[in-house]
């Protein structure tokens, strides 16, 4: 964003010194209703559940005007049900966090490994039907999320669809056992996510100079090596775009763990859940959690944009 | 800018219009599948009010949501019995002189002088009924008149039950089954309780709440913790469910229509309610969400199968039901800690 503002700010000034001032002034102007839409739907929601993770707990939801760290605490320390044992590093939000980052992962290997084959078979359509091809991925999202989940969850029970048919089919003699385990919420966020994965990636290799390829046909490469050493390389920037917009709405999401793996261990985005909604009522508690999680995001795509950047830098 | 000012100021005054244009109107605030549509459309019809409906799955999320939001968007909400104590204390409730109702005195008298409103000044009843669990009769075949079913599962069980996912209840359910208090500050029951729980839990498929009925009716289990209404309601989608009263004991609730403080539309909310102290009405409810109303005269509008549906109509043995009790905030600091616990 910073870096938009900027190049537009420095080509105004550049075009006509006389005008500089007028075109400034109408750009500020130009600006807010970003500036505005990145104040009340980012800055004012954030700066809010910081408020709030510092407050005092109220009794059943809500929060007492006082500074207290009491939630990160909580979230660290462990001192027992009577909270009067000696302090030890408390276990259970740490593994809660794994066990999301884990599932999210997994939803984002099996979105890259679907979404990157189907955004190079569009991307290599010809250029008309791609329209039609790109039109198609996008019919299941004319369905709410919730009605999708809860029919991925008809089809996976254990006397739905898929195991009806494979027991009449004499493959199976049991029942798979899919509804409420791990891999039913790994697809339920693979299924939520695809599309997220297969946009960027198509749009890269829609960009991506197919001569690059036959060159090094040319040149004996083996197809796997091209795609390897050619292919993903040259369109990395889409598959790292569409890793991050899959992993990062799969940490926080909590309808999948819900209805497809029976809620049994809470996930980050049901424990917020619940201390908003069910009877602990934590404000301060859940508004931590979600700062943890933020940060936790943070940190990790800074450490990728300097990557990138070094990249960049040693490439040139 | 002046041309958008008159823009505005038409725009402003179209509004004012259409609101004073369009009919009165009642904000309700209540469970999920709890009552049918067409009621809505009748009350509209008798009074010109429209009805707008919210819906909540948890008494919880009910007290959470009134309080995120605040007072004043919401005219009635269907609390149960311990949560009318909590909302009251919370300052969340109206209160209405028995005179405003013309049809006070259809309320049934074991459900007037009450201990969560004595007298009925902020609430009237809606529907009552049990917490408790069924089982797919098909399943399993044995004894099932005991809580042991949930936490301590015979073989055919095992990995097939389903808990309700709240934890009010379900904690109170477990409660009963050990046979010590709801709001327990003793060290050893609590770790009995956790441990219990966290053992049975092995045997659990899933939490599900607003899902109960539906796991139960399609098969995914073949027991589950649910109200009697929704069981009867699952049962009339597969037949071999059958509800049980175990001896251990079950909660009994007694949910209520209360005025909420602030309400917008107060006027409209007590003719709301007097609508729901008709006893074809109340029965009408009863017929949909299967439980019990606490009006008088309701006998005559009621299904034949209720009179006798066993989910209504414990046996002669069984023991009396007990209600939610509420827990000191220290207390119930330590019942949340048990439940994140279980779930972590």
């Amino acid at each position: 964003m910073a870096g938009i503002i900027k190049k537009t700010g420095d080509s105004a000034k550049s075009a006509d010194g006389t005008q500089t001032s007028i075109v400034d002034g109408r750009q500020h102007l130009l600006l807010l209703p970003a500036w505005l839409i990145i104040g009340v739907l980012l800055v004012i929601p954030v700066l809010l559940m910081l408020t709030y993770s510092f407050l005092v707990q109220d009794f059943r939801g809500g929060v007492i005007w006082e500074f207290s760290l009491e939630a990160y605490d909580q979230f660290f320390f462990d001192r027992g049900l009577f909270g009067d044992e000696p302090p030890s590093i408390e276990w259970t939000y740490i593994g809660i966090f794994w066990r999301s980052f884990v599932q999210a992962l997994f939803a984002m290997i099996f979105c890259f490994l679907i979404g990157f084959p189907t955004a190079y078979f569009i991307a290599t359509r010809p250029q008309k039907s791609r329209a039609f091809w790109l039109f198609l991925v996008t019919i299941p999202y004319w369905v709410n999320l919730l009605i999708r989940t809860v029919s991925m969850k008809f089809l996976i029970r254990d006397n739905g669809p898929i195991n009806t048919w494979l027991l009449s089919g004499g493959i199976i003699d049991e029942p798979i056992g899919m509804i409420n385990t791990s891999f039913a919420i790994q697809l339920g966020l693979f299924y939520s996510y695809l599309p997220f994965m297969v946009l960027p990636i198509y749009a890269s290799i829609e960009r991506y100079n197919f001569a690059l390829s036959e060159a090094a046909a040319d040149l004996y490469s083996s197809r796997w090596m091209t795609l390897f050493k050619i292919v993903i390389p040259s369109v990395r920037p889409g598959i790292i775009a569409g890793c991050i917009l899959v992993f990062i709405p799969s940490l926080g999401a909590f309808l999948a763990p819900d209805l497809l793996g029976g809620a049994k261990n809470f996930m980050i985005g049901s424990l917020v859940e619940e201390q908003f909604k069910g009877q602990a009522g934590d404000w301060p508690f859940g508004a931590a959690v979600s700062m943890i999680l933020l940060s936790i995001i943070m940190v990790i795509l800074l450490f990728y944009a300097r990557a990138q950047i070094r990249q960049n830098d040693g490439g040139h | 800018m002046r041309k958008f000012a008159t823009l505005m100021g038409a725009a402003a005054m179209t509004m004012s219009f259409a609101q004073a244009a369009s009919a009165e109107k009642l904000t309700i605030y209540h469970w999920f599948e709890y009552i049918p549509q067409e009621l809505l459309n009748e009350f509209t019809a008798e009074t010109g009010i429209e009805v707008v409906m919210d819906t909540y799955d948890s008494n919880e999320a009910l007290l959470a949501n009134l309080k995120a939001t605040g007072m004043g968007s919401y005219d009635i909400a269907f609390p149960s019995d311990y949560m009318i104590n909590i909302m009251r204390d919370e300052g969340m409730l109206d209160t209405f002189k028995s005179s405003e109702l013309n049809n006070f005195d259809n309320i049934q008298e074991q459900w007037l002088n009450v201990s969560f409103d004595m007298g009925r000044q902020s609430s009237v009843p809606y529907q009552w009924g049990s917490t408790s669990f069924m089982v797919d009769r098909e399943a399993y075949s044995g004894d099932i008149r005991t809580s042991d079913i949930i936490f301590n599962p015979p073989e055919e069980l095992k990995g097939k039950i389903n808990v309700l996912d709240t934890a009010g209840e379900t904690l109170a359910f477990a409660s009963l089954y050990m046979g010590i208090p709801q709001c327990s500050n003793d060290r050893s029951q609590l770790k009995k309780l956790s441990a219990m729980l966290e053992g049975a839990k092995e045997n659990w498929a899933s939490f599900n709440s607003d899902g109960a009925k539906d796991v139960l009716a399609s098969g995914d289990v073949a027991a589950g913790m649910i109200w009697n209404g929704f069981g009867a309601k699952a049962r009339a989608e597969r037949a071999s469910l059958e509800y049980s009263y175990p001896k251990e004991g079950y909660l009994v609730w007694a949910d209520s229509a209360v005025l909420l403080k602030d309400a917008p539309n107060r006027d409209a909310a007590l003719k709301f309610m007097d609508f729901l102290l008709e006893p074809e009405v109340a029965a009408a409810i009863t017929n949909y969400a299967r439980y019990t109303a606490g009006v008088k005269g309701v006998e005559e509008f009621l299904d034949k199968e209720l009179v006798t549906s066993p989910e209504n109509n414990p046996p002669a043995d069984a023991p009396a039901g007990t209600f939610v009790e509420v827990c000191a905030p220290e207390t119930q600091a330590l019942y949340d800690a048990i439940w994140t616990q279980l779930k972590k």
